[in-house]
């Protein structure tokens, strides 16, 4: 082989190992971001304890009007937010910050983008049916090599799919944000075929929660396959650190709307923050092959206000980590920092 | 293209001379064969014959999906000798979905295209008499039919709720272990045992035909794509099926023999049977699509009447795509609770994938720019494949996301994604190698105008099955469901009138093949004019039953590096 040629197929190496580089050190370039905001990390606890601070405080203020408004009402089907839209076409609205991210993320960035690529291609391939055929083009070019145009289209790619990587790892490096100390565990286990909703922090009761038959589900009102008869119950606006796991086989959490998804493994704990942004009902199905009745074991999500979770947990016999944790702490209590560590002592013990 | 060989019509005259088609008979012929093309023969019909019953399959999965609630379940469970009840109807559809995807990875995409196309044209293409171990080839071939024939028999014995293994082709543990009890799912496993040592004996065979056997003068660098991306598919078999045999028969020994690989009550890890399962199943995606690459490389090239465009480039983006097939192998499991690092790690190696696959499209699109391309059937094929496995790649590209993962990880958006790039990419390839060379293996010429037709009823057909289930996995449906929510109805129905549409393509198809063998033309040794620069063309169609008895000269003013100069 000549060295023209040799030099040339050099060249379209050292590009594609440059691109290759490139797009494996995008990650690393995204974890720098990620450092540099790690060392400021300690901020963002201290700006967020206040936050959750307010909400009992909130919490206060209403919780009196919550209890003598009788007991806790499941929401209505008004409040239903998260659920397959009928003839849907795209993503269901989302109801996370991350949600809402990875809905930017795709419908700004992804969607363009494969929908460009595969338009160009298919325009390439009718312009040379047009162009290109026997009666058109009766002797055919003997061109086989074009160093330049090699070279374009793989480094084109590589660009394009750098600008989708810096995205992507961001929202994978929100998505796994450590939950607060503070926030409100709730484990989601899978049974075949249903779901067990534990809340360690407040007292380890369990909610067992069961497909409804699709005539009670239209009679409530809700989608049928998706209605259940106790809702995994939870607190809006603030952080819960959700993990999943499984008693059987593998199972799946999945909730579309808070974009959401974490296999229940046995003998496993996944633990993932989830924040819901508003009160509502969001409906998911388990996403994991689990056996015959895998179709038949949905999740409903229903994010009360605060105040209103808090009177739920105390109807099923549980507890709220505020009242009687605080009244022990009163008398040291000096700065409202003091309520963090207090708040996460009976936390820390069960997470 | 990197071979021609005319020069060597005299030698085929001379195979016709002295009598080479030495038959035996009937049953020596066809059940104990150590011909490569008679075996590359049993393979097809083998291959088709198991597509018939897969194609089945998903019509029955099809017809449940049309509408919600269940309908036709019962009486399936019935058909099959079961008790109809509730769990067993369910039961009878996780059969169903682990049955239609094995058969079709297993015993439908991959003896088609490596042991049929396989087995037929890598012999033919570098010129040599036979591969390299003709009695091991006879043994892979009647172990792949024992496989299906363990597989089908599974369908009929106990598996936990109902009849049959209802795992999924993934077979997931503990649902596969302690999660089905009885002995359907040994035998499902059994016949994966069998299936991928028939492979993994193939990719020997390939392997070392494809080393020793090329003719005098045939490069690596001059060898037709096809073989180039058949030599790849051996590597890949052969160092990814030992892992699933592995992992396979930690699940046997899990289910029979008390250990706990994957069982956490004795220290073992469910998780770990994933990352054994998907370290096989990635490269084995390739597996299905490398060789259809190659024959679609052949197939432009031959009916653009222009030589490939990059060859090299071709050549080695498929060893690249089949050595980052095998590190990216998480990306099917990014819900699983993979750490950060490892979901950013596999989401961007799972991305360095599209920079080869778009090397290949693009080439092929400019081996066609500037040619003189007639629109035979077989390249009518090729154009849908480019197209069509670029839509599955590019949804490949949003599903490599591990953020994004998190809500399209199994729904229908990965059934689309795959089947994009399966049954409209691996499929198209197959249906364009077999319009090809179906005139060089049956010397007669099928109707161009039934497989023009044929393609674009099946193109229709496809598109509207899978588009839609696009927009069900955005809308959140999961997979392996037999009955959904009220709102997904409308993109269901759609998708199941599209089934319809597809099998009566099929039709057409078999039609087209009865046609072509009652009343078609006799095919010539190259019906396809002079684009056709492969060795097979050389010979006779069919080819004699043994060839090249004195092996053909490769000379070097034919080969790819005595191009013309370059002309922008």
């Amino acid at each position: 082989m000549n060295f023209g040629t040799w030099s040339k197929r050099a060249l379209t190496m050292v590009t594609t190992l440059a691109a290759a580089a490139a797009l494996a050190m995008s990650p690393q370039v995204a974890m720098a971001q990620d450092a540099a905001a790690d060392v400021t990390a300690p901020l963002p606890p201290a700006a967020s304890a206040p936050v959750i601070d307010s909400a009992p405080a909130d919490a206060a203020a209403t919780s009196d009007a919550v209890p003598a408004a009788g007991a806790y009402q499941p929401l209505g089907t008004d409040m239903i937010k998260g659920q397959p839209v009928e003839r849907g076409m795209t993503f269901q609205n989302q109801y996370t910050d991350d949600g809402e991210f990875a809905l930017w993320m795709h419908d700004a960035i992804l969607l363009p983008v494969i929908t460009v690529i595969s338009l160009f291609v298919l325009g390439l391939l009718l312009w040379v049916v047009v162009r290109f055929n026997r009666r058109r083009n009766k002797v055919a070019s003997k061109t086989t090599h074009n160093t330049f145009i090699e070279v374009v289209w793989t480094v084109i790619p590589v660009l394009i799919l750098v600008v989708i990587a810096v995205p992507s790892i961001t929202l994978l490096a929100r998505q796994y944000e450590t939950p607060p100390a503070d926030a409100v565990t709730i484990k989601a286990t899978g049974y075949q075929w249903y779901w067990g909703y534990t809340y360690p922090d407040n007292g380890g009761f369990e909610i067992v929660s069961n497909m409804l038959s699709n005539e009670d589900a239209i009679a409530n009102g809700e989608p049928a396959m998706l209605a259940v008869d106790n809702r995994m119950v939870v607190p809006a606006n603030t952080p819960i650190r959700l993990q999943t796991t499984a008693a059987d086989v593998i199972h799946a959490f999945a909730v579309p709307s808070l974009w959401f998804k974490l296999d229940a493994v046995p003998g496993r704990l996944n633990e993932r923050l989830l924040t819901i942004k508003e009160p509502g009902i969001y409906y998911g199905q388990c996403s994991e092959l689990c056996g015959a009745r895998h179709g038949y074991m949905p999740i409903a999500v229903e994010a009360l206000p605060r105040a209103e979770w808090e009177a739920w947990v105390r109807e099923q016999g549980g507890t709220v980590a505020g009242d009687p944790v605080e009244e022990t702490a009163a008398p040291a209590a000096a700065a409202p920092a003091e309520a963090a560590p207090a708040d996460t002592a009976p936390e820390a013990a069960v997470s | 293209m990197a071979t021609t060989a005319d020069t060597f019509q005299a030698h085929t005259e001379d195979h016709g001379h002295h009598d080479a088609d030495h038959k035996p008979a009937f049953f020596a012929r066809w059940f104990m064969s150590t011909n490569h093309k008679d075996i590359g023969t049993l393979y097809l019909i083998f291959a088709i014959c198991a597509g018939i019953i897969g194609g089945f399959i998903s019509g029955i999965m099809r017809m449940e999906l049309a509408d919600p609630g269940i309908q036709y379940l019962g009486y399936w469970v019935s058909l099959m000798g079961g008790e109809a009840s509730f769990d067993a109807n369910l039961h009878m559809w996780n059969v169903l979905i682990t049955a239609h995807g094995l058969i079709m990875v297993f015993f439908m995409v991959m003896p088609a295209m490596i042991g049929g196309f396989g087995n037929w044209f890598v012999p033919l293409m570098i010129g040599a008499p036979d591969m390299a171990f003709p009695r091991m080839n006879n043994i892979s071939f009647w172990l792949t039919v024992a496989g299906f024939t363990s597989l089908m028999f599974s369908t009929f014995v106990p598996g936990g709720t109902g009849m049959g293994a209802g795992i999924g082709w993934t077979a997931y543990a503990p649902l596969s272990t302690t999660g089905s009890t009885g002995p359907a799912v040994d035998f499902a496993i059994f016949s994966l045992h069998l299936a991928g040592a028939a492979s993994i004996m193939g990719a020997i065979n390939f392997i070392t035909t494809i080393f020793n056997m090329r003719a005098p003068g045939m490069t690596l660098h001059k060898m037709p794509l096809f073989v180039w991306s058949v030599l790849v598919t051996a590597f890949l078999l052969l160092l990814a099926l030992p892992v699933l045999a592995a992992a396979i028969t930690m699940l046997l020994t899990d289910r029979n023999f008390g250990t706990t690989f994957f069982d956490p009550a004795g220290g073992g890890d469910p998780v770990l049977y994933q990352h054994l399962f998907w370290f096989f199943g990635h490269p084995e995606v390739y597996i299905m699509i490398l060789p259809g690459f190659g024959m679609i490389s052949q197939i432009v090239a031959t009916f653009s009447r222009k030589p490939v465009f990059g060859y090299l480039g071709m050549a080695y983006a498929m060893v690249a795509i089949g050595l980052v097939g095998f590190v990216v192998w998480a990306h099917h499991m990014y819900t699983t609770g993979l750490d950060v690092n490892t979901k950013m790690y596999f989401t961007a190696a799972t991305m360095v994938i599209a920079v080869p696959t778009g090397v290949k499209i693009f080439s092929w699109i400019a081996t066609m720019w500037g040619g003189s391309i007639e629109f035979k059937s077989p390249l009518v094929w090729s154009m849908g494949f480019i197209f069509l496995f670029t839509v599955g790649g590019v949804t490949g590209v949003v599903l490599a996301n591990g953020g994004v993962d998190d809500v399209l990880h199994d729904t229908y958006y990965v059934v689309a994604h795959f089947h994009y790039v399966l049954s409209m990419g691996a499929v198209f390839s197959l249906f364009a190698g077999f319009y090809y060379w179906f005139p060089k293996m049956s010397g007669k010429m099928h109707s161009e105008f039934l497989a023009h037709l044929h393609f674009w009823v099946f193109f229709i057909g496809v598109n509207i099955i899978f588009f839609p289930q696009h927009f069900l996995g955005m809308d959140g449906m999961p997979r392996r469901i037999p009955d959904y929510p009220e709102a997904f109805a409308y993109w269901n129905n759609i998708s199941s009138y599209g089934y319809y549409i597809m099998a009566g393509s099929m039709g057409i198809f078999f039609v087209n093949l009865a046609y072509a063998f009652i009343a078609g033309k006799k095919a010539g040794d190259n019906p396809w004019g002079e684009g056709a620069t492969t060795l097979e063309w050389t010979l006779s169609s069919p080819p004699p039953y043994h060839q090249f008895e004195t092996l053909p000269v490769i000379e070097d003013h034919h080969d790819y590096h005595d191009h013309r100069p370059v002309t922008a």
